[in-house]
């Protein structure tokens, strides 16, 4: 088996209020379910606001911090999927229920 | 026998190793001791199955000496060759379920068609790269990276489930038009056409309408194809220069192919789906039948704008106007098009202006023409066209 990150993007911004957000996260839960119950799922989880990153730079011998995100842009990785399929067009159709339930880009992405 | 055998034996040995480069390595190796043995010893009897053996037998003995310095590469190639049937079944699928894979929806356009005609249809990158005028480099890193997303992300080497068919098919119907395309109007070089690549793109048309007899955009891809091919003994005169439909002798267009062509035009369109691929063959049935009732082909036409409208589309629809209302319409027509960097649309106007007795601007036009296209057979026609308004 083949494993894949499922990167979800949403853009940068305020979350969606409670009465759009709540049937999301609902139907996600709904959906890491079905994928533990097909033997899909390895891992899944979702991220504070990149306003809560630090970066951390190796600089002539020692290591800088910085306050925020690495990259600056409209979108950030919001969440992500770790699922283990036989071949891309499984994992593919996962990234397709993904970005249904989400309404948001998925990147599909195989380990190394 | 390169272009032709090269596709079918990567296609099964691909499916032998699970691994393309291992295919294609094997294969040129085989082509390489076919060119120092054959002239001596003679062609065996089964130049494609000698081929197919030769590399099969080759592969496995490089890849048993890398697997025993621990190569894992190797040995998951060794391990999935043991699990193969060496031989192509009754079935001649293996080229199909390639040309899945080359076209896969993960992989962009530019990828597809380069993986087809480098995996399937044999071209060298060089011939690749000089066909869709990008520099070699460019051609040889896209179809590395192409190469190394189908191994890395595992994109599967298999015909698609019925249900993802419609959406699985519609790229490769692209691609396989696109490798005639290429065959029937090389862009460069000094042949109008290089049979070869048109005879590729149809067997490979063959065997998909005969996979998906249901699937009329298929057989009316086939059927187009058929019937562009039947008129290719009169597309030149002696010397390459071509000919223009208008001037092309029926009598040398081939019958049998025009007749197959329109028997599955008819096959299609009774089943009342018509698609682009369709109506294109629809338009060349009707061209196979002389007189050319142009009127039908306006309509056609507009038929075919309606189902997916494109410039290129448009400019063919005018050339069909010129005929039934006049060079003067078509031009009219013509003129509201952006295809400023299509050498065709230049030849187009230049014709136009030329039969409404506007030589000086349809000189002009030629010369743009000229500049745009690099093939010599093409050139030589513009250039015969072009003289006499000085």
């Amino acid at each position: 088996m083949q494993k894949y990150l499922l990167s979800i993007y949403q853009p940068d911004g305020d979350p969606p209020p409670p009465e759009v957000l709540e049937p999301i996260v609902r139907d996600l839960e709904a959906l890491n379910d079905e994928m533990r119950a097909a033997g899909a799922w390895v891992f899944a989880a979702g991220l504070h606001p990149p306003g809560t990153a630090t970066v951390l730079r190796p600089k002539s011998g020692d290591v800088l911090m910085t306050d925020g995100p690495y990259t600056e842009g409209k979108e950030h990785l919001g969440g992500f999927t770790v699922i283990q399929a036989p071949d891309l067009d499984a994992a593919l159709a996962w990234g397709r229920r993904l970005a249904a339930v989400t309404t948001l880009p998925v990147e599909v992405r195989p380990f190394q | 026998m390169f272009a032709q055998e090269y596709g079918r034996a990567v296609a099964v040995l691909v499916r032998v190793f699970g691994d393309i480069d291992i295919a294609e390595d094997a294969v040129q190796d085989a082509f390489t001791v076919a060119v120092r043995r054959w002239p001596a010893e003679g062609t065996p009897p089964s130049p494609a199955g000698w081929i197919i053996t030769t590399a099969r037998n080759r592969a496995v003995d490089r890849l048993r000496r890398e697997a025993a310095r621990q190569d894992k590469h190797a040995q998951a190639a060794l391990l999935h060759a043991g699990d193969a049937p060496a031989e192509e079944g009754p079935v001649p699928d293996d080229r199909l379920r390639l040309i899945f894979t080359c076209c896969h929806p993960a992989l962009a356009r530019p990828a597809q068609v380069a993986l087809t005609l480098r995996l399937l249809g044999g071209l060298s990158t060089a011939e690749i790269a000089r066909a869709f005028l990008v520099p070699e480099p460019t051609m040889a890193q896209r179809l590395v990276r192409a190469k190394g997303k189908i191994r890395d992300a595992r994109i599967p080497y298999r015909i698609p489930r019925e249900a993802d068919l419609p959406e699985r098919l519609e790229p490769v119907l692209a691609v396989i038009y696109l490798i005639f395309n290429e065959g029937y109007l090389p862009r460069s070089g000094d042949r109008l056409v290089r049979e070869e690549l048109c005879a590729e793109a149809i067997g490979l048309g063959r065997l998909l309408a005969g996979l998906m007899p249901d699937e009329p955009e298929a057989i009316g891809l086939l059927a187009l194809m058929l019937l562009l091919e039947s008129r290719r003994p009169a597309r030149t005169a002696p010397g390459g220069t071509p000919v223009r439909l208008a001037d092309q002798d029926p009598r040398l267009w081939d019958r049998a192919l025009a007749a197959e062509g329109r028997e599955l035009v008819r096959r299609c369109l009774r089943r009342g789906r018509p698609g682009p691929y369709q109506i294109q063959a629809a338009i060349n049935a009707v061209h196979s039948e002389p007189p050319t009732d142009w009127r039908q082909v306006v309509a056609l036409y507009d038929q075919l704008m309606a189902l997916a409208p494109s410039p290129v589309v448009a400019l063919n629809r005018a050339v069909a106007v010129a005929e039934v209302a006049g060079p003067g319409a078509a031009l009219a027509l013509v003129d509201d098009l952006d295809l400023d960097g299509y050498h065709v649309f230049h030849a187009v106007r230049a014709d136009l202006l030329r039969r409404l007795g506007r030589d000086a601007e349809a000189a002009r036009e030629y010369d743009a023409a000229l500049a745009g296209t690099g093939n010599e057979a093409e050139r030589a026609f513009l250039r015969r066209a072009r003289d006499p308004l000085d």
